[in-house]
């Protein structure tokens, strides 16, 4: 089995903020492996952009990656030096974001922005960075491209801005890609033309793909794996297929809906009665208890121990304990 | 671009002849009779008499004020701001030499409290809240409330007097430090204001943390994407201090000794010549049009988003 490109262990990245401690990411565990696209799928709140954020240390104070590790590619990210880490992002780890038409600096030329890397980062001349960037344009289905070259981003359109967002992001060809709800913001007709470039362009340069979304449809239809969020921890992971047929976690099996058809998905997350616990208690058990149907075929055992994470094959996890083999038996045993 | 440059120009010909009109009444409503003055104690009443006389219809002083002031307006337009009462010798001869210097010293002026301005600015924002965020915000507050005379008093003390780098009195371009500090300095107080502000604002920005996601250094984010985005801010503000640089040069040429329009104006409203001190207020208006015609130019230039096709 290959070595995973980045592998996240008991990641804990809190905000110290003036109404308090807020435990936004509370150990989460995460693998991707090289060429994959992993799905991450969560409510709300639950800690996906955190958790994007601190794997490119841009986590912006209050906060504070305050555990864990993240190893990428056989280094550990976190005791990398702050100019050290700065030369890992863009080169080989790049992301872009929900909102593509922020995202971009007002006052630059579109095409200035993405010769920028290839000026700064690899010491190209102007006129061939600007070359570069012109092909990368093309590459990403921005028509007349040598035009847009020299507009600016209020010029664009959205959907056209993540285009750029991308061609910047995949500039420098990284290795690993995070792309943070990259088409909530767009019109729904683009949503599918700038998933299918996404994935068509990491595909074409070997780079992993980590997809945050809320819509489990393109899950469905982009992913390799998923992950599973739930209030700061990733509560479940598996390959795409099981997860949508075998759902093993009771939180992914509520947002799954009640018989989860691979092809008849309900295309967003459900909504599971109850409130997601606010992230600054102590938290004692599991966080998903409260809410939970099944926490009775284990016991009172839910409320006061938090469940680890239980390996359940290969790159399949679960932190619940109806995984536990123990509970397996006593299961049995009550039938 | 023109187009909007030849819209600003036609929208700021109003505002010339409001500064013409204003300009001129202070030559129609001036108690003291300049000419009056000219002859006092010179000659015998009645030589006196008739040489007001005289002088009166050569300033076209015996005509309506209406006919008055189209002759005055027409005069300047070509270019002709007449001639001192006093010396008789062109005001644009006297004026001339002393607005480029009251320009230098502005432009020196501008030039410091800018780059101080925006580099502590720049600091105390990224180092928000720090030490050096307050010591440069509170340094700042002593800037705003100090008086330009009372700060250029200061400073001949510590750098005349008690360093003594530098003479008191000094000749060609080093006596341009003392005075051009003295406003720069000042003037770099409610720049560094504004500029931390901005730089704030736009360091929160998500094309700011995208930069650092391309994996751009420290340096780069903050003076080649976040500058020139806080530069918009900045540069409107600089845009109305010139109008409180040119007073302020006023006062600090006279506590310098510096030849330049303000300690000209001085000694014009002591001799009544009215001739020069109209010259020098329209000077100094028409200055403070073409800086903010300039910087909605430059506006329009640094920002791309600005539509100049808008009306
Ligand atoms: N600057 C901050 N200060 C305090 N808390 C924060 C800050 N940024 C995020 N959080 C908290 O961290 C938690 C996780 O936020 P995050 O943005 O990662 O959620 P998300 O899963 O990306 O949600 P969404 O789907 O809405 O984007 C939230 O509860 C949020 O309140
Ligand atoms: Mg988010």
């Amino acid at each position: 089995m290959t070595e995973p490109l980045l592998s996240i262990e008991g990641l804990k990245t809190h905000f110290f903020g003036y109404d308090g401690l807020v435990r936004a990411v509370d150990g989460v565990d995460l693998e991707v492996n090289p060429g994959e696209v992993l799905g991450l799928v969560g409510e709300s709140g639950c800690g996906k952009t955190v958790t994007a954020l601190s794997v490119m240390r841009l986590v912006d104070a209050p906060g504070r990656i305050v555990g864990g590790t993240i190893r990428f590619d056989r280094r550990d990210l976190l005791s990398l030096s702050a100019s050290e880490m700065a030369q890992v992002r863009g080169a080989e780890i790049a992301m872009i974001f929900q909102q593509p038409k922020v995202s971009l600096n007002p006052v630059m030329r579109v095409g200035r922005q993405i010769a920028e890397q290839f000026i700064r980062r690899r010491g190209m001349d102007e006129a061939a960075a600007w070359k570069e960037a012109i092909g990368l344009l093309a590459a990403v289905g921005i028509p007349a491209p040598e035009a847009k070259a020299r507009a600016y981003p209020h010029e664009l359109s959205g959907g056209q801005a993540q285009r750029v967002m991308i061609a910047i992001a995949l500039s420098l060809k990284p290795k690993l890609l995070i792309a943070d709800e990259p088409t909530t913001a767009l019109d729904v007709t683009v949503q599918a033309q700038v998933l299918a470039l996404l994935r068509e362009r990491c595909k074409a340069l070997g780079t992993s793909l980590i997809l945050v979304t809320h819509d489990l449809g393109v899950v469905a239809q982009v992913a390799d794996r998923v992950a599973v969020m739930y209030a700061g921890q990733v509560v479940e992971q598996a390959p795409v297929e099981r997860l949508f047929e075998a759902p093993e976690h009771p939180y992914t099996r509520g947002l799954l809906g009640s018989i989860p058809v691979l092809g008849a998905l309900k295309p967003r997350l459900v909504e599971i009665p109850g409130n997601v616990p606010t992230l600054d208690g102590v938290s004692v058990g599991c966080r998903f208890a409260a809410r939970c149907g099944e926490r009775l075929r284990v016991g009172s055992r839910c409320e006061t121990e938090a469940p680890p994470v239980i390996a359940r094959g290969p790159g399949l996890q679960v932190r619940c304990w109806l995984a536990d083999p123990a509970a397996a038996d006593k299961e049995r045993a009550l039938a | 671009m023109s187009a909007y440059i030849a819209r600003r120009l036609m929208l700021a010909a109003p505002v010339v002849v409001g500064i013409l009109l204003v300009t001129f009444l202070i030559q129609a409503l001036i108690p003291a009779d300049a000419v009056n003055t000219m002859f006092q104690g010179q000659l015998s009443d009645d030589d006196a008499a008739e040489a007001i006389k005289v002088m009166r219809a050569k300033y076209n002083l015996d005509r309506s004020w209406f006919e008055q002031f189209l002759i005055y307006s027409a005069n300047i337009l070509q270019g002709d701001l007449g001639e001192s009462i006093r010396t008789r010798q062109p005001v644009i001869d006297e004026i001339g030499y002393r607005y480029l210097n009251t320009i230098q010293l502005t432009l020196a002026s501008l030039v410091i409290g800018a780059v101080v301005g925006v580099l502590t600015g720049i600091v105390a924002a990224y180092k928000k809240d720090s030490w050096l965020d307050v010591t440069a915000m509170t340094i700042g507050l002593f800037g705003i409330s100090m008086p330009a005379f009372f700060f250029g008093l200061v400073l001949i003390f510590v750098f005349a007097v008690w360093l003594q780098w530098l003479p008191v009195i000094v000749q060609g371009w080093q006596s341009l430090i003392l005075p051009a500090l003295t406003l720069g300095l000042i003037e770099a107080a409610p720049v560094s204001r504004i500029a931390r502000s901005s730089m704030i604002e736009v360091l929160s920005r998500e094309y700011i943390r995208a930069a650092r996601a391309k994996g751009m250094s420290e340096a780069t984010v903050i003076f080649h994407h976040a500058l020139p985005n806080a530069l918009l801010g900045v540069v409107t503000i600089l845009g109305l201090q010139v109008g409180n640089l040119l007073g302020g040069a006023f006062i600090i040429e006279v506590i310098f000794g510096w030849r330049g329009m303000g300690e000209l104006a001085v000694k014009a409203i002591q001799w009544r010549d009215f001739t020069i001190t109209q010259a020098i207020i329209l000077m100094g208006a028409g200055t403070y049009v073409l800086v903010n015609l300039a910087v909605d130019i430059l506006y329009t230039w640094l920002d791309p988003r600005i539509d100049y096709s808008a009306t």
